[in-house]
């Protein structure tokens, strides 16, 4: 079993109330942070454990910490994107729900850090009851003395504000989170300038990951350098990995950096391989957005080297034959799903919640969504695969923000890697609407 | 001062120009067409993507390419960066590309649509687009809608530029007009269906770029180009009363902003001269105005056709200030 640092407490009856979270050594870094540290040693040190985002693009966060402009007299502000809505990530709401106190005391050691006096969590508002749990355990900090004026009499103030979201996978884009949070409508914002200039309220601001911030926790705790010992190369670390798909074990695992693939795939201590005895199909590493893998390399890189649990072993082979470690939701497929099914589902989502403010993504999203339609349905022509790899090179890269790019991948990778099913689609399309694919059924169309 | 090398031409501007008005300032076909951008609206731009140009060496001091395309209308220029526009074929791709993205959705009914003469996605598509469709589905329709009772809303031609937003939002004292849903189900919309009751409303019919924000007042009385544009100038309370008047004989067919070559409406003594809606819908008779003379249009459009030819040395004078 591997080391735990987020999750160690986290089935601790009790541990989301303050008193029993205290008993188990929570905020520690708080203590430690405020009393013995400098903001700066603090961001030197999230700089020396390697942290990179985890909220799917991997940027280290105390590369992003240090972008940071600090004005005079104009206030920082510490936002943390709860807004998880990635199809296959559910982490952060397990550490959330389970753990609060983590969050809580994550925000208020990187505040310190970064000199903010006043943080949001950004939840998303499917999050209600996860909500209700974080408010809890705010109050609960409040009241003793862990937000507020004066923290621990070293003369900090802090105030943490939760705020809900509407329910829009766009506004876990930080500039459209930010958005958001100002009250308008969720769009993206043009960038440059980027939110470390003039973000929330026209001031520096730092959106971090649920994951990212509770991390600063145990790199406080125990100094960056213990951090970086964990994990291969630039992935150091543990992280979350929300399994789900065709497992025996699906669910929130949290795992150091450099596990092999086919060890978490196919050991009992992790997610114990595939359910009903059936073979592996296909996988996507990283959240929805990510490019799919099939079967072939999964737990191989296309040089025959063992794919490993990290932001580089993932990526190798870059997008023709490598995907990302993304957001950690890991999504297996068995040998009796539909990658057509699949790749249209993904990009319905899409096409609903494209902002509809950059013409590529508003238009080509729902372009792509109605072809692959189409060929779920057997009404597809051959031209209409082509049609879709041009589509998605149009879209990628030429859009405001990332979601033009993270619709377009997924189409891309099942093209390239499962042409042939989407072709029998083509030839065969009364069998590809009568066919039972696992648990859904053609008499359950998803509409 | 920065240089700037766009498509082989050497420029000089101010720190913290686009690279679009950079372009501008080099004038001819080196300047990417822009659908959203309108420099008379605050933070207007970067949303069409039909501006979208390669930048070859991003500054003196970094000069690596950047990787990906870049919206020239929200992108500033730094020393020594070298733009690629009508040099680059992928550029073309990628505008014919958008052009096709914005096109799928659109109706294409110009032979009975107003804007059609001075429509900016007609040249966009007469320049960028492709013959024939291979969008196969069924396109997005909505009913048309009065906003008002002297503006027509044709969402089916829609493009969601936003500049309409951008107009109700500082020109307006109270905004009810916006954009909802998202996706390509968005839809320009006033607060539930209310008309935009304010003096200089009219204005988002002169920043359309296409057809979907129509004047009632002109629906359907006459081509563009058939009228002839006169520049007249009217005493108004409400605003400087410097309008183009579009007349075929001596009738007054409609009233715009006096626009520019790239479809924006003139700054006149330093400030953009929008019109009130009364110059607008109510001014229809020419003893209400004093003619100067034939307006000048400058387009890239069927709108320029037949019209009076313009010496391109003094409007690139008018344009630069030099």
């Amino acid at each position: 079993m591997g080391r735990k640092l987020l999750l160690e407490h986290a089935n601790v009856p009790g541990i989301e109330t303050f008193e029993v979270y205290r008993r188990n050594g929570g905020y520690r870094s708080v203590e430690k942070a405020l009393k013995t540290m400098s903001p700066q040693n603090v961001v030197e040190e999230v700089q020396a454990s390697g942290l990179r985002g985890r909220g799917g693009a991997g940027f280290p966060t105390g590369m992003k910490w240090s972008f940071l402009a600090k004005p005079e007299g104009v206030p920082r502000y510490l936002l943390c994107n709860a807004d998880e809505s990635e199809p296959g990530t559910f982490k952060d709401r397990y550490l959330m729900e389970k753990i609060p106190h983590l969050l809580i005391e994550g925000m208020i050691t990187s505040s310190y850090a970064l000199g903010c006096n006043q943080s949001y969590i950004y939840i998303r508002g499917e999050y209600m009851w996860v909500l209700e749990i974080v408010e809890k355990a705010i109050a609960e900090a409040y009241a003793n003395g862990f937000l507020g004026k004066n923290i621990l009499g070293s003369g900090y103030d802090l105030d943490l504000a939760i705020c809900p979201g509407g329910g829009a996978y766009i506004c876990g884009e930080e500039t459209a989170l930010i958005e958001s949070l100002e009250g308008k409508r969720g769009n993206p914002r043009i960038k440059p300038p980027f939110p470390a200039v003039k973000g929330l309220w026209g001031c520096p601001t730092v959106v971090n990951n649920v994951e990212s911030i509770a991390a600063v926790v145990p790199i406080v705790n125990d100094g960056g350098a213990e951090y970086a010992k964990i994990g291969i190369g630039k992935s150091t670390g543990t992280k979350l990995i929300s399994a789900c798909g065709n497992l025996v074990k699906p669910g929130v695992y949290e795992i150091e950096l450099g596990l092999s693939v086919e060890e978490f795939i196919y050991s009992d201590e992790w997610c114990g391989g595939i359910a009903n005895g059936k073979k592996i199909k296909a996988c996507v590493p990283g959240g929805s957005s990510v490019p799919i893998l099939p079967a072939n390399l999964i737990t191989k890189t296309a040089e025959g080297t063992d794919r490993l649990m990290t932001y580089e072993s993932l990526a190798e082979g870059g997008f023709a034959s490598g995907s990302m470690l993304g957001s950690g939701g890991f999504i297996v497929f068995d040998e009796d799903q539909c990658i057509v099914r699949n790749t249209w589902n993904f990009a319905r989502f899409y096409a609903h919640e494209s902002c509809g403010q950059c013409s590529p993504c508003r238009e080509g999203t729902g372009w792509m969504e109605k072809v692959l339609r189409r060929l779920e349905y057997g009404q597809g022509h051959m031209h209409d695969i082509d049609l879709l790899a041009e589509i998605n090179k149009k879209i990628e890269g030429n859009t405001i923000c990332p979601l033009g790019d993270a619709a377009a991948w997924p189409v891309a990778a099942a093209i390239r890697h499962f042409r042939e099913e989407f072709e029998w689609h083509v030839t065969h399309p009364d069998e590809a609407v009568k066919r039972n694919f696992g648990i859904a059924s053609s008499h359950m169309p998803l509409v | 001062m920065v240089k700037v090398i766009i498509d082989d031409i050497e420029v000089e501007v101010e720190p913290g120009t686009t690279i679009l008005n950079a372009a501008r300032m080099i004038g001819g076909d080196v300047v990417p067409p822009a659908m959203c951008y309108y420099s008379k609206l605050q933070g207007s731009g970067g949303k069409c993507r039909t501006c979208l140009v390669e930048v070859a060496a991003g500054s003196a001091a970094d000069p690596r390419p950047m990787p990906k395309l870049v919206a020239s209308c929200s992108t500033p220029v730094m020393d020594g960066m070298i733009v690629k526009n009508k040099t680059s074929e992928r550029v073309y791709d990628n505008r014919a590309a958008v052009t096709e993205f914005l096109l799928i959705n659109h109706p294409l009914d110009c032979p009975i649509c107003d804007q059609a003469g001075e429509c900016h996605l007609q040249d966009l598509g007469f320049e960028h687009g492709k013959e024939g469709t291979r969008y196969e589905e069924k396109r997005r329709t909505f009913d048309p809608i009065d906003i008002g009772d002297k503006i027509k809303l044709h969402m089916n031609r829609c493009i969601l530029c936003y500049r309409c937003v951008y107009v109700a939002n500082q020109l307006t004292d109270k905004r009810v007009h916006g954009v909802m849903h998202r996706g390509d189900h968005a839809e320009i919309s006033t607060y539930i269906e209310q008309a935009i009751d304010n003096d200089f409303s009219g204005n988002v019919i002169d920043v359309c770029p296409v057809g979907a924000l129509t004047d009632k007042t002109f629906r359907f009385k006459s081509r563009v180009w058939f009228l002839k544009p006169m520049e007249a100038s009217c005493e108004c309370t409400k605003c400087a009363g410097k309008a183009v008047v579009w007349m075929f004989g001596d009738e007054i067919y409609r009233v715009t902003g006096r626009k520019d070559r790239y479809g924006e409406i003139e700054d006149i003594d330093g400030k953009t001269a929008w019109i009130c809606n009364e110059c607008r819908f109510d001014k229809k008779d020419k003893s209400m105005w004093n003619i100067a003379g034939p307006r000048v249009i400058n387009r890239h459009s069927v709108i320029s056709q037949n019209q009076y030819l313009v010496d391109e040395r003094i409007e690139s004078k008018k344009l630069t200030g030099k």
